[in-house]
């Protein structure tokens, strides 16, 4: 805590990342001050999941430094635990277990990874179910749930590890567009609470309202990146705009 | 058209659309090909039943002695009801049969008790390792005041409990190892649980008896003898693990990737995302092919006769050999039909209830 605000929170530095031949991710930098919050857009197959993924370690990375806060990312597998759990992450498919119940998705990192004892882990379980608002739910199973309800469960689950970073892979292009707002509701009460967040998504509202700053990604490069209003009111690059312009329509 | 078919709605008498009738109906008589299979089954079975329930029951004879049978035309149960005890526990010294006996109804009940879901935890664990002790104790002898008894006098039912509760219980996790080792990325472990599998499922379960009883022992040093029981069980367990792991592999392979890569995300280490995560759902899928394996690895115990132990298909056979008993081979084969089929049919419906316990998905 005694760097708070100071020192970045994640560092990337020259970051490439190939699959077999393809270069996937061509040289990334990236610095994300603690409390920031990050929306990431860009045409489909460039690059924006990788970029995430790599982030915890989901890829590898084959050249440059990722560093969180302090814990560089090499094949130590020490590094790797440690930074896992202070990163939550959430799909797009959800991924919720289906054999579990919900309570029992939210405690089984807590106890498993963190060794919290049953009882408070169920507490503060219920705690973050309380804060998405699906509260009532905790004895169902997964496959009971509507898509949103799963989504905000996902995140919930996330939460009780109580991570400092959460990534989201586009948490909301799988669901009916009535349960949307549900999802980005609570990853606004989220961003409220100061979390730092780093978001795949296309949903531009929710940049304009909650994003500090604004990437573009583009053939495995950050082409463009700044906040919001600047991002949005004036594009400097013509594939932003033009992607801009697909987009919004 | 919409009018022809009002109109032969209301032809159609509604009578015939509910009860016996009806249901025969649809279910029975719909169209002359079924119609005609129907009558064509009901002709076989009255053909089959009546004369049936008269030779096993109505004309049966079911005094232990023999001689009697040749008079009646039934069946002849005798061969069963005067050899049970030697068909049951096979050379087991004759005043001591109760023990056998007693170890089968224990397992019985744990098994039984067993069954509930709530029960699986650590208590069960300790409860089924007493029991195994308190049972290998009856059998073996040797404690407790207890007379020893050899293992070669072990048979009948005692043996083939014995091998297929050992062999299935053991072989299941030792599969679920190789199926995991032939995902593991080290090369290493992988290779060798292809090579494993593959040459395991290459050959038939009674040349690994065979191997096992004959071969087997040249390679150990003078002196040192494995009890025989012991090495077709191993044979026994190591056959049908080699089959579990394919399905096992199978179940691994239908699972999403994205619950590997929360579970990972979470900060689960391999073996916490394999045992929480991705078995339970793994083995749930492929409850029905497992126990299809189980079932026939029970059955295959009877193979051990080919490495002279006497199980409870030997035990028959050979009292079939005495001249007394000669020409009464069905009753005797009925009788050991119906105790395998007893304990497969409780498999079978085992599983099938466990399936339906363990579906979340949806509902
Ligand atoms: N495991 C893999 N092996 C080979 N190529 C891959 C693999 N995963 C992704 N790719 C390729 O890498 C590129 C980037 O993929 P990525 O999933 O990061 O794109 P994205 O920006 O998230 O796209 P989308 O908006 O469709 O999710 C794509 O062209 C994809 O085909
Ligand atoms: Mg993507």
């Amino acid at each position: 805590m005694k760097n708070s605000n100071e020192t970045p929170i994640i560092t990337i530095e020259n970051m490439h990342k190939w699959y077999g031949d393809f270069h996937v991710l061509n040289d990334i930098n990236l610095s994300v001050k603690r409390g920031e919050r990050i929306v990431i857009c860009g045409p489909s197959g460039s690059g924006k999941s990788t970029l995430i993924r790599c982030i915890n370690r989901l890829e590898e990375h084959q050249r440059g430094k990722i560093i969180v806060d302090g814990t560089e990312l090499t094949k130590d597998i020490k590094n790797i635990e440690k930074i896992r759990a202070e990163v939550g992450m959430v799909f797009q498919h959800f991924n919720l277990f289906p054999h579990l119940t919900i309570l029992e998705n939210l405690t089984l990192g807590p106890i498993w990874v963190r060794k919290i004892p049953k009882k408070k882990a169920e507490e503060t379980a219920m705690y973050y179910l309380e804060k998405v608002r699906i509260a009532e739910q905790a004895k169902k199973f997964p496959g009971q749930l509507s898509g949103g309800q799963q989504q905000r469960v996902a995140i919930a689950r996330s939460l009780c590890m109580e991570p400092n970073v959460m990534l989201f892979d586009e948490p909301t292009s799988a669901l009916d567009p009535e349960m949307v707002k549900e999802v980005l509701d609570v990853m606004i009460s989220l961003a409220r609470d100061g979390m730092t967040m780093l978001v795949v998504s296309h949903e531009m509202g929710f940049a304009k309202s909650v994003a500090h700053r604004v990437m573009f990604m583009d053939a495995g490069q950050i082409l463009e990146q700044n906040d919001p209003e600047e991002f949005f009111g004036n594009p400097q690059h013509e594939r932003t705009k033009l992607f801009l312009s697909q987009i919004l329509d | 058209m919409s009018k022809i078919e009002t109109a032969s709605a209301t032809i159609k008498p509604p009578k015939t659309n509910i009860g016996i009738v009806g249901w025969s109906r649809a279910h029975l008589f719909n169209g002359w090909i079924n119609s005609a299979l129907t009558l064509f089954v009901l002709y076989g079975l009255y053909k089959v039943v009546p004369p049936f329930i008269n030779w096993a029951f109505l004309h049966a004879n079911w005094a232990p002695v023999s001689g009697t049978c040749s008079e009646s035309s039934g069946a002849c149960w005798s061969v069963v009801t005067a050899n049970i005890r030697f068909i049951l526990f096979g050379f087991y010294p004759h005043n001591l049969q109760w023990r056998p006996l007693l170890a089968i109804v224990i397992l019985v009940l744990l098994l039984f008790f067993s069954q509930n879901r709530k029960r699986w935890n650590m208590k069960l664990l300790y409860i089924w390792t007493a029991g195994l002790f308190i049972m290998g104790v009856l059998l073996k002898g040797g404690l407790f005041g207890l007379e020893s008894v050899e293992t070669d006098n072990w048979g009948g039912l005692p043996l083939t409990l014995l091998l297929s509760v050992f062999g299935l219980a053991a072989a299941y996790p030792v599969g679920i190892l190789l199926a995991l080792g032939r995902q593991c990325r080290m090369p290493v472990i992988r290779s060798f649980c292809v090579v494993y599998i593959e040459l395991i499922r290459g050959v038939p379960l009674i040349s690994l008896l065979f191997m096992s009883s004959v071969v087997f022992p040249l390679f150990l040093p003078e002196g040192v003898v494995i009890n025989k029981i012991l090495r077709a069980q191993i044979a026994i367990i190591l056959f049908t693990a080699a089959y579990i792991a394919e399905v096992v592999r199978g179940g691994l392979q239908g699972i999403n990737k994205g619950h590997y890569e929360a579970a990972e995300s979470l900060g689960l280490n391999y073996f916490q995302t394999m045992r929480l995560v991705i078995l339970p759902q793994a083995l749930k899928i492929v409850i029905p092919p497992s126990v299809s394996i189980l079932i026939s690895a029970f059955k295959d115990t009877s193979l051990v006769v080919i490495i002279a132990l006497y199980d409870l298909l030997k035990t028959t056979q050979s009292t079939l050999t005495d001249p007394k008993w000669m020409g009464y081979s069905s009753e005797a084969y009925i009788f050991v039909a119906c105790i395998y089929f007893v304990c497969c049919f409780a498999m079978s419906n085992y599983s099938r209830k466990l399936e339906k316990e363990l579906d979340t998905d949806r509902r």
